[in-house]
Parts: structure tokens; sequence; C-alpha cells
């Protein structure tokens, strides 16, 4: 028979992860691919529902304009020093990827947090989601991406936690990279909900 | 503590729903018995639950779409024997009960017959076919696994614990909103599918990946086999369909657990945004459902008939038409729901439109027939089976797709009859076809072929006396979904419908002696060489059942029909050369078992159960539980291993011979 055995374990190993970090850039690309229908349709469904205040508070009633905008800078800003970690990620500095990844994790804190707020102000005026069907499509539309973040801002701790006991090691790079798709993806997402459901509502 | 769940949950308030939560429960307990009787709690445990073999998961998947079909097929006859006799009476089902009936049966053939069936033959075919060791994200195959059968557990459970949904399987609000089913009915439908559903789009992204990035040196996709294609763009689909599905129950979720009013009828709800979004999932699921079948009619087709497919291209383009198509069609869904003339017109014509590349297929088919030497095989019974059944349900489907039409026939009998036809005649036929075709593969043994031609007999004769009536009967204006009728010239042709029914038993009946006799001679049955078809296609180049690398080498691809090709270029001289390019073994990695998505999949159980019951303590423990499993699973940086060369090469000289013999 033909057949004989050549073995090199740590290199077919090695091969193996490559391969398996290039598939999970596509797979994660596709996810996206699938989240941004979840978010294409939620937007439909604002759209559509934005009218139906049933008598209730309608966007001008409920949206504030430096509010918003102290949102965005906060998120966008979240957007660039994740970058800042990459580059750094790129360069295998560990303490650059460290520090910049708490920024990013504050400033996404501060996010998520002024969103509650909004949330909470809202609903204290008795403009909760199950106020009418304007409220419904809002309240979910807007707490889906900050559901998002937060599931971002969960993702860079563990992150974070694996950089700091193991270094930039090529998985903790690539989940990196990963996440950074995701942080910007939401970041798209904001954009478009900053032009659909805030600036529109905004006298 | 328990939320909404007291001892009323539990069904003694009628005879039947006791007894079929007595089943459910005997049954299970059955099983468990089984299972420590051989004492085989570890060897399931570690060689199945927590494989993450392609092939294992996919033979998972057929085993809980068989089990499944039995269950909706309870259904089904309940309901026929109901619409037998309920003529001037109440039948023996009490109203609400037949609503229950009717709804289960339908969701659990779609999202837990037809969805683990198509996606068990893919996990066992695909990788095999495009030279593949494996799936790109195995961890993720055995998780999507845990998610489909935690939302098949949760329609299950609901049979003892509560009542399931009267709704109908489409959950149409504003009936479905908590002010007209207070019950947990829907909540167990929201919850069974959205699950589910995120494990489907998980095996979407799965399998996408790996068709595009895992294909052996020289396969391009103009030489993937048809099979492989047609899952491909089931895949793509799943990807891009199941987020809608997911956003239409999420919100109706919402509605009824929170309050708000998307789809409710005052406060601003608009019940036709869930109806949108529901087809807009709802009608690319049903190429989801049939792409897998058409593909394997073209692998069944081509190996018994000795030939190439007739026009491959043209079959891969009508494929991928149809998956675009199916995206512009979902307004034929209702029709008579307000739209305009001329939106109506639009979707009327699209649905048409597609008509044609399906059309162009079944001339496909039969052109490769065609002076081909034609074995008829079992799986060439199923696949001559439903070019005729297909091609009558493809007509009335047109049929339906002219709007003035379907203002007549709509939510009559006549739909019924035409989307049974699709979904037997057309999508079941193709699984069974495929599992009568891949069984040697995955178990090393083949099916029984005269119980699998009898079975094929009683089910095709059964579908046309089940169904063939009921086309008839929509033409006397009959109503879906009738639990009892004041009109006697109905009631003959429920009778023959019913006798269809019983006749499918049989088909059902002979599939289950089918398998009791294969596995009793399964020496007798035995594939040593790996190609007992005389098979086309590289799955018939690795052994039976594979070993756990598919290939000890990749094989290099040279066109379409790869194993084909190499048995006319003569290298049928050398046998080793036909199924194994003659390269030295090598170290192989594969991935490591990992109860992580069984584990994922009972927690899911468990918070889908939770929400339903509004026991949030629960909820939150296993939301939580999910969590920190994934989070645990991120740390886990050593989930591979290898298989040594020289171990390569034992398995695969011990192979051979054993072949050569
Ligand atoms: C095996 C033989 C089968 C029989 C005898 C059968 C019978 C029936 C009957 C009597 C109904 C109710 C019709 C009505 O509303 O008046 C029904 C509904 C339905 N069936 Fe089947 N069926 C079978 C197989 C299947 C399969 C294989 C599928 C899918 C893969 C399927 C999917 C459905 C769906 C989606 C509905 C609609 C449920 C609803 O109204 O919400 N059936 N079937
Ligand atoms: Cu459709």
């Amino acid at each position: 028979m033909a057949l004989q055995a050549t073995g090199n374990a740590a290199a077919a190993l090695a091969a193996a992860r490559t391969e398996q970090e290039d598939d999970r850039a596509l797979g994660f690309w596709l996810y996206l691919m699938s989240d941004a229908v979840i978010f294409a349709l939620l937007f439909a469904t604002y759209a559509v529902m934005v009218v139906r205040t049933a008598g209730g508070p309608d966007g001008h009633a409920l949206f504030h304009l430096t509010h918003t905008a102290i949102e965005t800078t906060l998120l966008l800003l979240s957007s660039i020093t994740f970058g800042f970690a990459a580059i750094a990620a790129k360069a295998g500095r560990r303490e650059g990827v460290l520090a910049w990844l708490l920024v990013t994790f504050a400033l996404g804190v501060g996010f998520v947090g002024m969103e509650i707020a909004e949330f909470h102000a809202a609903v204290a005026q008795g403009a909760g989601p199950e106020r009418s069907g304007f409220l419904s499509a809002y309240f979910t539309l807007v707490g889906t991406h900050g559901l998002h973040v937060t599931m971002g801002l969960v993702w860079i701790g563990i992150l974070w936690v694996q950089v700091l006991l193991r270094g930039v090691t090529p998985q903790a790079a690539s989940r990196l990279y990963r996440l950074s798709l995701f942080w910007h993806f939401l970041d798209i997402v904001w954009i478009g909900i900053f032009s659909v459901v805030y600036l529109p509502g905004i006298r | 503590m328990l939320g909404r769940l007291t001892l009323h949950a539990l069904p003694f308030y009628s005879l039947i729903a006791l007894g079929g939560a007595l089943v459910t429960v005997l049954a299970g307990l059955a099983v468990l018995g089984v299972v420590a009787w051989f004492g085989a709690w570890r060897y399931l445990w570690q060689e199945w639950l927590t494989s993450v073999d392609h092939k294992r998961i996919g033979m998972m998947y057929i085993i809980m779409a068989l089990v499944m079909l039995l269950r909706g097929f309870v259904d089904a006859i309940m309901m026929r024997t109901q619409q037998a006799v309920a003529l001037n009476s109440q039948g023996y089902l009490p109203p609400g009960h037949f609503d229950q009936v009717f709804s289960s049966h339908g969701t659990i053939m779609i999202f837990f017959v037809a969805m683990p069936f198509l996606t068990g033959l893919i996990n066992i075919v695909v990788p095999q076919q495009i030279g593949a060791r494996d799936v790109a994200f195995p961890f993720m195959n055995s998780l999507s696994l845990g998610l489909t059968a935690a939302g098949a557990g949760l329609v299950l459970i609901s049979l003892v614990l509560g009542k399931f949904s009267a709704a109908g399987w489409t959950a149409y609000p504003p009936y479905s909103e908590l002010k007209f089913s207070p019950g947990v009915g829907v909540d167990y439908w929201i919850w069974a599918v959205l699950i589910s559903g995120v494990g489907s789009t998980l095996t979407g992204i799965n399998f996408v990946v790996t068709i595009v990035a895992r294909r052996a040196p020289g396969m391009h996709l103009m030489r993937m086999p048809l099979f492989t294609w047609t899952a491909f763009c089931t895949v793509i689909l799943m990807v891009f369909a199941f987020p809608a599905l997911t956003v239409a129950s999420a919100l109706l979720g919402l509605d009824r657990t929170l309050g708000m009013h998307f789809f409710t009828n005052g406060h601003g709800g608009d019940m036709m945004n869930y109806i949108n979004m529901f087809w807009m999932w709802g009608h690319p699921e049903v190429y989801i459902v049939v792409l897998p079948s058409f593909g394997v009619y073209s692998e069944v087709v081509a190996t018994f008939s000795g030939k190439p497919l007739f026009g491959y291209k043209s079959v891969v383009f009508a494929t991928m038409a149809i998956a675009l198509l199916s995206f512009m069609v979902w307004l034929h869904h209702f029709f008579t729901m307000g739209a305009s003339a001329n939106v109506n017109a639009f979707f009327g014509i699209t649905t048409m439109i597609i008509a044609v590349p399906t059309g162009v297929k079944i001339f496909n088919w039969l052109l490769t027939m065609y002076r081909g030497r034609i074995r008829m095989v079992a799986a060439m019974y199923w696949t001559v089976g439903f070019i005729v059944t297909f091609t009558i349900g493809g007509m009335t489907g047109v049929l339906l797709a002219i709007a003035p039409v379907d203002y007549l026939m709509h939510n009559t009998t006549f739909l019924v009859a035409h989307f049974h036809n699709m979904l037997i005649g057309g999508a079941l036929f193709g699984y069974f076809a495929g599992y009568q075709y891949w069984f040697p593969k995955a178990t090393g043994f083949r099916l029984d072929e005269t119980w699998g031609k009898r079975a094929f007999w009683a089910w095709f004769v059964g579908f046309y006396l089940a169904f063939m009536p009921l086309y008839v009967l929509g033409f006397m204006g009959m109503p879906r979904r009738l639990e009892r009728y004041y009109v006697p010239s109905w009631q003959p042709l429920l009778l023959v419908a019913e006798l269809g029914a019983l006749t499918i038993l049989t088909g059902i009946i002979c599939q289950i002696i089918q398998l009791v006799v294969s596995v009793r001679n399964r020496a007798a049955l035995r594939d040593t060489t790996g190609d007992p078809w005389d098979g086309r296609t590289l799955e018939w180049m690795t052994a039976s059942p594979p070993a756990a690398y598919n290939f000890a080498v990749l094989p290099h691809v040279h066109g379409v029909d790869e194993l084909a090709l190499r048995k006319e270029s003569g290298s049928h001289m050398n046998p080793p050369g036909i199924y194994h390019d003659l390269e030295p073994c090598r170290d192989i990695v594969v991935p490591n078992n990992t109860g992580a998505g069984p584990l994922i999949g009972a927690l899911a159980f468990g918070l889908g159960f939770a929400m339903v019951w509004y026991i949030w303590w629960l909820a939150i423990l296993a939301g939580l539980g999910i969590w920190g499993l994934l989070v645990m699973r991120s740390f886990d940086d050593n989930d591979l291993h290898v298989i040594p060369a020289a171990e390569v090469e034992r398995t695969e000289t011990g192979r051979l011979s054993a072949a050569a013999r």
C-alpha cells in the first residue's frame, strides 16, 4: 500500500488555527449582516409607527438635542479610541491595548448610562413603551441598539481580562478584530438612529 | 415562585389531552429507561451529545426530525378523524382543542421536522461533498443542534404543562395577542420559534462559511455537486430570512409580555406589520425547505441514471434565481388583506415568474433519466414520485398566484392541498430519498430496499387519497381550520381523505419496519467500499461511516462529478487511486468534544420555559448560565487535538484492504 505517514503535530495545529481565525472573520461578517436585517426591520417598523402616538407624546415632547448630541459624541469617540486599541494590538503593545480598551469601555458605559437616563425620564412622564405604538417602536429600536452596546461592553471586559492574563495572543488579536467590527457596526446603526429617530423628532 | 405555573396547568380538563400528555411522558420515560437499561449514559454523553463531529450532529438532527414527524402525524390523523366525523356534530374534539392540534401540527412539521431533517442532511453530506474534514465552526454546530432541540422540547412539554397555541402555525395577531389568547400557548409558540430560529441562523452562518472557505483544492464553485449548491442557497436564505421571523415573533412577545403595542388593535398597533415580517421570512422558508430536496433529487437521478445531471449549469442558475426571487413574492400570502390591485398584480407576477426556474429543473431531471441506465432503487421511487406530484402542486400554486382567483380560493382546503402537495410531495419525499441514499454513508449499512419501496407506495397513494379530495373540497367552498360543518356533501370526500391519512400511516409503519429489518440484517447490508451506489461525487470516496476526519488526504478535484471522472479516466485499474489520492498521510487536526452545546441548549429550554410561565428568577438564572458558558468557552484556547499520522495510516490501510476484499 502506498500510504505512509509523515507527521508534524505542532505545524498542523498552527495551520488549523490560522484557518479557524480566517473563517471566524468571515462568519462574523455574516452574523453582522443578519443582525443588520434585524435592525433594518426595526427601523422599518419605527418608520411605520412614528405617527401612531395614540394621543400620547411624540418625539418633539421627548427628545432633547443636547442629550442626544452628547450621547452621539460619546459613542463616536469610543469608536476612535477602539481604533487606537486596534493599532496597539497590531504593534503587539499590551499596555496600549489595555489602556485604550478601558477608555472605550468608559465611553460606552457613559453612552448606555445616558440612554438609561433618557428611558427613565420618559417612563417617569408616563411615556413608557406600553403607552403607544410609537413608543413601543422607539423603545425597542433604541433599546435593541443599547442592548447590543451593553453586550459589547461585556465582551470588552472579557477581552480585557484575556489580554491582561495572556497578552496579545493571535486568538486575542483576532477576537479584538471581530469586536472592533461589532463596535463600528453599532456606530453605524447609531447614526441611522440619530438620523431617523432623533433628528426629525427634535424641534 | 412558579409564576403562572400551578396545578391547573396539568391536563386533567380533557381525557384526550390527558392521554396525549401521558403518551409524551411515558415515551420520554421509556427512552430514559432504555438508556439506563443498557447503562449507556456515558456512551450517549461522550460519543453523541457532546460530539462536534458533523456526521453525528447530522444524525441527531435526523433522529429528532423522525421523532417529531411521528408527533406531527398524530396531530394530522386526529384532525382528519375529527373532520371525518364532525358533520352536524361536535366530533370528538372540543373546538379549542382542535385549534391547538392544527397549530401544533403546522409548527412541528415546519420547525421541527422539515428544518432538522434538511439541516441533518446538509450536516452529513455537505462537508464530505466539498472534500472538507469538518464544518467551519464545529462547536457552533453543536450549539445549533442544542437550540433546535430546546425549541422542540418546548413544543413537546406544552402537551403536558398548559396548552399549546390555538392561533395556527402563523400566530397572526391580533388573535395571538394577550387579549384574545390569554393562556401560555402563544408564548410556547413564540419561544420555541425564537430559540430554534437562532439555531437555524447559526447553522446558516456556519455552512455559508464552510462552503465558501473549506472546499477541497480544485473544487471551484461551478464544480460543486448539486446538493451542495442547493444547500448553499438554502443556508444563505437562512442567514437573511430568519432574522425577519426573529423580529416578528420577538415583537409579538414584547406585546404579550411587556404590554407593548406593535400589533394590538388599539393604541396605535398594526397587525399588518407582523404579517409582512412573518412572510418575509415565510416565503424564503418555503425554499429553505424545498431546495435541499431539489439537491437530493439531482444527486439521486444522476447516480441511478448512470450519467451526469443534464444541464448542470442551468440547474445551478435556476437554484440561484429561485433563492433571489424568493424574497420578492411574500405578499402572495395575503392578497386579500388590503393591498391595492397593482401591488397584488406585481406580487402575482413575481410569483408566476418563480415557477419558471422550477419548471426548468423538472426538465433537467427528466432529461437526465432519458436514455440513462436507470436503476429503480427506493431512492429513485421517491424521486420519480416527486416529479409527478410536485408538478401538480406547482400548477395549483400558479393558480393561487392569480390574485382574483386567490380571492376565491384563499383560506379554503384548496390551499391546504396545495401546500401539502409541495411540502410532502416536494420537500418530504426528497428528505426520504436522501435518507435512503445517504443512510449507508452515515451508518455503514444500507436500508432494506423492499420495505423502502413499500413505504414509498403507501406514502404516494396515501398522499393522493388524502389531499386530492381537499382540492375538490376547496372548490366546494370548504374553509380550512374547520372543526365541524353542516354540509353533508363534504363528508364523503373527507372520508376519502381519512383513508388517505391511514394509508400514509401504513407507509410510516413500513418505514419503521424498514429500519428494524435493516438494523437486524446489517451484516448482509454492510457497505465495505464506502461507495455502495457507484456514486459520482466526493462523499462516496470516504469510508462508510467516515473516519472523524472524513478524508485522510484532501482530494484534488478536476471537474464536476469528480468520482465519476476518476472512474472513467481508468484509474479503476488501481482502486486506491480512485478513493484516495496517493499522498502520504499527515497529522490531522480535529476539534475536541464539548458539553457546552447541549448544556446551553438545556439552559435555553429553561429560559424559554421560564419566560412562558413568568418564572422570572429562573429566566435570569438560565440567561446568566448561557452567558457564563459562552464566556468560559471563549477562555478555552485548547479546543483542538491531533490525530497522529501513524494512526491515520493504520485506519486508512485497514479500510482500503477491507474494500478490496
Ligand atoms: C403526513 C401527512 C399529513 C397529513 C395527513 C396532514 C394533514 C393536515 C391537516 C388535516 C391540516 C389542517 C388543515 C386545515 O386547516 O383544515 C394540516 C395543516 C398543516 N400542515 Fe399538514 N399534514 C401532513 C403532513 C404535513 C407536513 C409534512 C407538513 C410540513 C412539512 C405539514 C404542514 C402543515 C401546515 C403548515 C399546516 C397549517 C397549520 C395551520 O393551519 O396553522 N403537514 N395538515
Ligand atoms: Cu409564498
